[in-house]
């Protein structure tokens, strides 16, 4: 019962700058479990810094990065990954020249457990997992729909699916946390709408809390559970979405400032 | 009482569709279609026929390109599969090369020697000690990568090219070198004349089963885990640590089982060619096995089986330009000779495959294939 109560990740007052440039300014957030915790703000605003902080990629100057009670500061990312932690990237940061089902057994690398003389012999052990694992990466397919796509390689396949590949590839991990960093960007309604599909059916069917960075709006206020806006590094209102939505301070770093007399 | 359903353990296949697999077993399996297991399988008989074929000379010249395929598949490990530029392999080459000729080499002789002649003690041996000196060197070579691992490696071969000539007691010393390891299987000689075989006979046919060993390592490894890790880090390294992928380890598990396969290449082609001096282990010893794995198909075990092939074959060939070309010498002190068209056709071949099939011969076999399996339409 501790367990649903503890907070899964959480920020508290991080600082992070590059040089003279400050790109994270005392930021906190606390991801419960279960919870689509969404972070938004104009463009430069330091989300995705937020996320390489919480990946391990940045090491923040100041303050506590605690991930399912454990202080993760100046651990290596593949450790933070080890622990549980998966993302996605803005940019699609798939193995081009693997196929589908290899870049979903990729995301399975930490659960599949025989080493390099196993492998050059194949027989018994390395092939009993490979099989076992195959399956479990059915399932992924099954769940995002990726039947058509198994054996191509990622590089030659639509975007939108890119995309949704890169998404499965982070769920077979089976994760205790998911980043999702602009999920929907690029995509057309269509294919925003399936993919906000998915996430609810993430949260829903598999229970992983998520943290998601997100431009579109429209998809950030329906699906998000709680909502922190940073602006120039700076947080500047966390709550559910309609507190958020109707915070002074969200609405001037979004629409300006209003000129008063 | 539980009842399981059972999945068939060796499901139908449907004629005229090899693609099409009816279980995850199939699917995984080295050869997944009828028409790979039959082709290799054809590929190997011959193989094994070819001793009883072709005369002596050729089957030395073969044996020797399976040697060289053997260190092929070890730098496409690191290069084609992990995507770290490594032109060090020459390195690794001697490293083992002297491993074994000193743990064959006469106890008594000018050079260091402790009279193991057995191949089942020295090549492993060979591998054993080139993959540890690739640890030792992974540390420097992990921190680094494209341009500037290659710059690195490259100074490896400089660095290892004065110790093999100044270390006289093990080399013989710069243009005096020394003998290759015996070749010898529990007292059955591999590489002399016997009753039944003739000496090249032999050795054909042990680096033909070595070859295949060898092969069939790389191809699993390629398509386990460890192999996914390798291709996951040369594909998006910064992906690959968020997989859990632990980078540096990573890097070094390729540099040493490539050098395992370098060491080992290194012992079996100077036992076969039987003589050799420091000055073998140069660049472009290097470079020639990266135009094997470039030509032949980086990432691809049968790709560069063929790459290796085909380099290793090609001094035979341009030994018979001068009889056709006539202003081409033979003899190394004229100009145009030979052994400068060798260099430069391996330069010439890098760039035209890089520029025109950068899949290689591999990526040539599988167009052939796909206008077959699509004939007759073109797509």
């Amino acid at each position: 019962m501790s367990d649903r109560d503890q907070p899964v990740l959480r920020l508290e007052d991080v600082h992070l700058s590059f040089g003279a440039v400050k790109a994270i300014n005392g930021v906190g957030l606390e991801v419960r479990p279960g919870e689509l915790f969404a972070v938004i703000g104009p463009n430069g605003a330091g989300k995705t810094s937020l996320f390489n902080v919480m990946s391990g990629v940045y090491r923040p100057q100041q303050g506590r990065v605690e991930f399912l009670g454990q202080d993760l500061r100046g651990m290596r990312p593949h450790r933070i990954a080890g622990m549980g932690m998966a993302r996605t990237f803005q940019n699609i940061a798939l193995f081009e020249h693997l196929t589908v089902i290899d870049n979903l057994m990729l995301g399975r690398h930490q659960h599949i457990t025989y080493g390099s003389l196993a492998a050059v012999v194949w027989r018994g052990r390395a092939r009993r997992q490979e099989l076992e694992h195959r399956r479990v990466v059915e399932e992924i397919v099954d769940f995002l729909e990726l039947e058509q796509w198994r054996a191509m390689p990622v590089g030659l396949l639509p975007y939108g699916v890119q995309k949704r590949v890169e998404l499965g590839r982070a769920l077979a991990m089976e994760p205790k946390l998911l980043l999702l960093d602009e999920p929907v960007a690029g995509m057309n309604l269509e294919e925003t709408e399936d993919t906000a599909r998915y996430i609810l059916d993430i949260r829903d069917e598999l229970d992983i809390p998520m943290v998601l960075v997100e431009h579109d709006m429209g998809m950030v206020m329906d699906l998000a559970d709680r909502i922190l806006v940073v602006d120039f590094g700076e947080p500047i209102a966390t709550g559910t979405p309609d507190e958020v939505q109707r915070h002074p301070d969200v609405l001037r770093a979004y629409l300006g400032e209003e000129l008063s007399s | 009482m539980t009842t399981t359903i059972q999945t068939p353990r060796r499901s139908r296949r449907l004629p005229g569709r090899p693609a099409f697999f009816g279980s995850y077993e199939q699917e995984i399996a080295l050869f997944n279609t009828r028409p790979k297991q039959i082709w290799v399988g054809v590929i190997i008989l011959v193989a094994f026929g070819l001793p009883f074929l072709l005369t002596d000379p050729t089957l030395e010249t073969l044996a020797i390109a399976f040697g060289f395929a053997i260190g092929a598949l070890g730098l496409n490990i690191i290069t084609g599969l992990a995507g770290q530029v490594s032109l060090g392999h020459a390195f690794f080459l001697g490293v083992g090369a002297y491993t074994a000729a000193a743990l064959s080499g006469d106890p008594e002789g000018r050079t260091i020697g402790f009279g193991i002649t057995n191949i089942a003690i020295w090549l492993p041996a060979a591998g054993l000690v080139a993959a540890l000196t690739g640890v030792v060197i992974a540390p420097i070579a992990t921190r680094l990568r494209g341009l500037y691992l290659a710059i690195v490696t490259l100074g490896l071969v400089f660095i290892g090219q004065h110790i093999f000539e100044e270390w006289s007691d093990l080399t013989g010393g710069a243009g005096v070198g020394r003998e290759g390891a015996r070749m010898e299987f529990f007292g059955l000689e591999l590489t002399r004349t016997g009753e039944i075989l003739s000496g090249d006979q032999k050795a054909y046919l042990t680096l033909l089963v070595l070859l295949l060993v060898f092969a069939l390592a790389a191809r699993n490894l390629a398509r386990s885990r460890v192999g996914r890790s390798f291709a996951a880090v040369r594909d998006r390294d910064m992906a690959a640590e968020m997989m859990a992928i632990n980078l540096p380890r990573t890097k070094t598990v390729a540099f040493a089982i490539s050098s395992f396969y370098a060491g080992c290449s290194g012992a079996l082609i100077y036992s076969l060619i039987g003589f050799f001096e420091p000055s073998s282990f140069n660049l472009l010893l290097s470079v020639q096995f990266i135009a094997m794995v470039l030509i032949g198909g980086a990432g691809t075990v049968s790709g560069t089986l063929m790459g290796a092939l085909f380099i290793s074959m090609l001094p035979t060939l341009t030994r018979q330009l001068p009889d056709y070309l006539t202003f081409i010498s033979g003899s190394p002190t004229d100009i145009p000779n030979i052994f400068q068209l060798q260099e430069v056709l391996y330069g010439l071949l890098i760039v035209g495959f890089l520029l025109f099939e950068p899949r290689g011969l591999f990526g040539i076999w599988i167009r052939i294939r796909n206008y077959w399996k699509s004939w007759p339409f073109s797509y």
